[in-house]
């Protein structure tokens, strides 16, 4: 599954990891991520992530 | 330092470090300040604070113009310790139920620092303070420097409280920037080199926003050394232009040396750069602090890195600035690599993999000279030199 990077901070989200921390269970892809999801890092919104290259 | 009225009713109660050398690894020859500023309106704020050791200072500051007790609200623009370090000593002596402003990121950062249960106001962009006749804006600005990073705006007067962002690590007797003149400009690179480089895309977008929002600016009031009053728009540019990256036609021979070998071979490549016509300047890893030695990078097209091979590895010097260079990661560089060795030479193989993982194109394979070098091997390294300067001043 495919890896998306903050643009704001650097921050990679895994789908493979998810983030527990904020309730988002590993193996969700990012596009299945709801919208209100934030970089647990820096706070950016979903639409500062990039598909990594 | 004493407190200054920058405007009517607005105050800079910050402290000068005029001791501070090294800044978290951050060379600070000349010192640094931490301004604090103080809005005395209906309500009085008190926007950011000062270094942990420093709290006596801006507490007196602040006792000249008003009894700290009387302070209504503080604002929180940045979380780290050299703005935030005294919050602790403020909201104790003002009232540690007194509403505390900062961002969301700020709000989660600020208790992993100071287990007291303050009042926190978490803000974003957009929303608003009123302060009586003047209004605080708040902007968030993550990652200028950190991702709790906020600038405040006193609308009515036109003031930006823009934290470490247009900063610079300088103490002197200036407070605001027509008094020191374009000598500034170097300390503001430095600073922007080393502290917020790789962030330059993303400030860059950021400052535009800023722009379209056509505010009326008549100041910007950083957390580090002068003010911005005489032209801000001045600095807003340099930003923008830095942000950018594009190189200046110069070229920076960085290294270190252990019997003067890697020395000779630099300044013989230094000497051949030049002949290009293309200003060089080589810097000893030892004689140079590596914040001095980034600024330098930052607007080089060249970056030329040399190492001595010492027990099949770099010189831990070098292997220093590979690795404080590679987290700020720089733009539109070329470079290459060279050194003397002794039996087995990785250190020039080691220095490319470094520059080529920080997407610096190498301009030439590297040159390495067994043990000391001779006319034919400085000749060879003047060769290298002026490939490298044809590099730089080509098309
Ligand atoms: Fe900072
Ligand atoms: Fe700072
Ligand atoms: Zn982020």
């Amino acid at each position: 599954m495919e890896r998306y990077v903050c643009q704001v901070c650097g921050y990679i989200y895994d789908p493979a990891q998810g983030d527990p921390d904020n309730g988002i269970a590993a193996g969700t892809p990012f596009a299945k991520l709801p919208d209100s999801w934030e970089c647990p890092v820096c706070g950016a919104s979903k639409a500062d992530f990039t598909k990594e290259a | 330092m004493n407190p200054i009225e920058i405007a009517p009713g607005v105050y800079d109660v910050g402290v000068t470090d005029w001791n501070i050398r090294d800044f978290h690894g951050y060379s600070t020859d000349l010192g640094t300040t931490y301004n604090a500023f103080l809005v005395v309106d209906e309500k009085i704020a008190l926007i950011d604070s000062v270094k942990k050791e420093f709290a006596d200072a801006l507490i007196d500051n602040i006792s000249r113009i008003v009894d700290p007790r009387k302070i209504d609200v503080v604002i929180s623009n940045h979380t780290e310790l050299d703005h935030s370090g005294s919050l602790a000593r403020i909201m104790h002596r003002i009232g540690e139920d007194k509403p505390l402003y900062c961002s969301k990121m700020g709000a989660k950062n600020l208790v992993r620092h100071f287990p007291q249960k303050w009042n926190y106001q978490a803000v974003g962009s957009g929303d608003e303070l009123k302060l009586g006749r003047r209004t605080l804006a708040f902007l968030e600005t993550r990652m200028i420097h950190w991702p709790d990073s906020m600038f405040s705006y006193l609308k009515e007067d036109g003031i930006l409280f823009s934290s470490d962002g247009f900063g610079q690590h300088y103490a002197g007797p200036e407070r605001f920037d027509d008094e020191i003149g374009d000598r500034i400009m170097v300390h503001a690179k430095k600073y922007f080199a080393n502290i917020l480089l790789l962030y330059a895309t993303h400030i860059e977008k950021l400052i535009r926003q800023v722009a379209e929002m056509k505010l009326n600016l008549r100041m910007i009031c950083p957390d580090h050394g002068v003010i911005w009053r005489s032209d801000p728009g001045k600095i807003v540019k340099a930003y923008l232009n830095w942000c950018r990256q594009e190189p200046e036609k110069k070229a920076v021979v960085i290294y270190d040396t252990m019997w003067h070998s890697t020395e000779k071979m630099a300044e013989a490549i230094n000497a051949g750069i030049m002949a290009e016509g293309v200003p060089s300047k080589p810097m000893h890893l030892r004689a140079w602090h590596r914040s001095e030695v980034m600024t330098e990078v930052f607007d080089a097209k060249a970056v030329v890195v040399g190492s001595p091979t010492l027990n099949n590895n770099l010189f831990p010097t070098v292997a220093d600035f590979l690795c404080y260079m590679k987290g700020l990661k720089p733009k539109n560089k070329i470079g290459a690599a060279f050194g003397s060795y002794g039996w087995s030479g990785e250190a020039v193989k080691l220095i490319e993999n470094e520059l080529t993982g920080v997407k610096i194109e190498l301009a030439q394979a590297g040159l390495k000279v067994q043990f000391v070098p001779e006319r034919p091997n400085l000749d060879a390294c003047h060769e290298f030199g002026r490939k490298i300067g044809r590099a730089v001043s080509g098309p």
